[in-house]
């Protein structure tokens, strides 16, 4: 059965996506996030790097720069850009995808590149580019959000000076419930989808779209939903970063106090 | 490799100059490879995978099969394509775009090791002869770059072939079965440093380096592809001596699968 055909099919008979006791497919409540893993600086010759496990997905991030720009043109002389490449290896998927950007992931690289951008003090580094990479090496729905979420820890692990950091996931509706950060048979037979950048600090929406058919009350609770899936993720991501580079001894323990604070 | 920067020239005179005292930077011996570790079928959604580490050399494998049409001259085998991807992650010097001849190179060496070798029983991927074959992708992507990818891809190709399922099921072919295998053939490079051989050059190494053997040898000892390449020489001796290194080296790598 191919990727297109489970697109177009209805739901298979006596598959319910959330049952009489409220229960989703992989046993999650409908505010629940999957379970999520999150390791910083796993390459070793990128400047920075980061892993991300979202339920089944399972995500690279690699940062190189600031550095000189290519191509030239793109260059600006007052600040850095930031090039973004989100890339699906050929395996990720049940149905081998040939190797190489295509338009889905040509879009999905400028709006990550976009919300990198923001967090980014770009200011400090004109002329220069600072590149992301993004590969997703198993696909499980929600790869745009799990890859900005990596991609933002690769830059803070590449020492790179940032607002902060970038947490994203999604929310949706399924079977007439908005719930959190769907998975991949949620996604494909499911009425909508809403991926949400949002930093729990500030309250910025970095990155947003929706698709499906949403009522405005809906898209109210989804937005609610994202937004505390953010939230719980960006401690994730502080953690990550603070496993990566606290040293052994006092400065773990101080780590671990400071863990409650808000300061990173 | 060709020197990149005067660098490279203050490099391979300390790398030289190790090597005559029989050391390597890294502290490991001549004919040593660096540490391998392989996570096998870590990736659900491949038929077969392999994540391997090489040193600080990364990549990953995954499997990907489908049916389709055999060719007109193989009306009873499989069809297998291998293709490695040289994604600018791994690499400051890796672009994106169309694959490069090195990436090419790769490719093809590592699809001669596993395709000449007749590792894979072909004809046991074989539907209807004539018209439905297994086509299998071995898709090979390098994610860190340390020098060696020869050994690193095809031994990481290797261990991926080996948790395989066909996924006939899925096709509705039948019950899924194991991809069927012959042999096991392992890829070990030797690169050559002023007078010196050298097993499983780190990147440092590649760079200073001459020429480069690539051996893949089977259980028996048997010899099943070879690529030299690199814009130096190898005299009759040394090539003897790298297809000796790299039979030891395949060999304690076989235990390890």
């Amino acid at each position: 059965m191919s990727y297109g055909d489970l697109m177009s099919m209805d739901l298979p008979e006596g598959l319910k996506l959330i049952d009489e006791e409220g229960k989703r497919l992989d046993g999650r409540r409908a505010d629940e996030l999957r379970p999520i893993k999150i390791e910083a600086g796993v390459l070793r010759r990128a400047d920075g790097s980061a892993y991300v496990e979202m339920g089944k997905n399972k995500i690279l991030a690699a940062v190189y720069g600031p550095r000189e720009c290519h191509p030239r043109h793109l260059q600006d002389p007052t600040r850095a850009i930031v090039q973004c490449h989100y890339n699906m290896l050929s395996f990720s998927v049940d149905d081998r995808k040939r190797p190489g950007p295509d338009r889905r992931s040509v879009e999905i690289s400028k709006i990550v590149g976009e919300a990198l951008e923001y967090s980014i003090f770009l200011e400090q580094f004109p002329r220069t580019s600072i590149d992301v990479y993004i590969a997703v090496l198993q696909a499980n729905a929600g790869t745009r959000c799990a890859g900005l979420t990596a991609a933002s820890v690769a830059v803070a692990d590449a020492g790179i000076p940032m607002r902060d950091l970038i947490p994203a996931c999604a929310a949706g509706k399924v079977a007439d419930t908005v719930v959190l950060d769907l998975n991949k048979e949620e996604d494909n037979f499911g009425d909508a989808d809403v991926p949400l950048a949002y930093i729990p600090r500030t309250g910025e929406i970095l990155l947003l779209q929706m698709d499906g058919h949403l009522t405005q009350a809906e898209f109210d609770r989804a937005i609610e939903l994202a937004k505390g899936g953010c939230t719980t993720i960006y401690g994730l991501q502080q953690d990550a970063l603070r496993r990566r580079y606290a040293f052994a001894g006092g400065d773990a323990q101080e780590s671990e106090q400071e863990a409650g604070g808000n300061e990173a | 490799m060709s020197q990149r920067s005067p660098l490279s020239e203050v490099k391979k005179g300390h790398i030289s100059t190790l090597l005559s005292k029989g050391k390597r930077s890294d502290g490991r011996n001549l004919d040593e490879m660096r540490p391998v570790s392989i996570i096998e079928g870590a990736i659900e959604t491949a038929e077969g995978s392999a994540r391997m580490k090489l040193g600080n050399t990364e990549v990953a494998v995954g499997i990907k099969m489908g049916v389709g049409e055999p060719f007109g001259d193989t009306p009873n085998k499989g069809v297998l394509t291998t293709n490695v991807e040289l994604i600018p992650m791994a690499f400051e010097e890796f672009e994106s775009g169309p694959p490069s001849p090195m990436a090419i190179e790769l490719s093809r060496v590592v699809d001669r090791g596993i395709r000449e070798s007749q590792m894979i029983d072909l004809e046991g991927l074989c539907i209807e002869p004539k018209k439905e074959v297994w086509v299998l992708y071995v898709d090979i992507y390098a994610l860190d770059y340390d020098g060696n990818l020869f050994d690193a891809s095809s031994i990481a190709a290797v261990a991926a072939l080996k948790n395989t399922v066909v996924p006939a099921k899925r096709f509705g072919k039948g019950e899924d079965f194991q991809l069927p295998l012959r042999s096991m053939p392992i890829s070990c490079t030797t690169v050559k440093i002023g007078d010196y051989l050298v097993l499983d050059p780190t990147l440092e190494e590649d760079e200073v380096s001459s020429a480069r053997l690539t051996v893949a040898t089977d259980e028996n000892g048997d010899l099943r592809a070879m690529q030299k390449g690199g814009n130096g020489f190898f005299t009759y001796e040394e090539v003897k001596k790298a297809i000796q290194m790299s039979t030891e080296a395949g060999k304690a790598i076989r235990e390890k699968l």
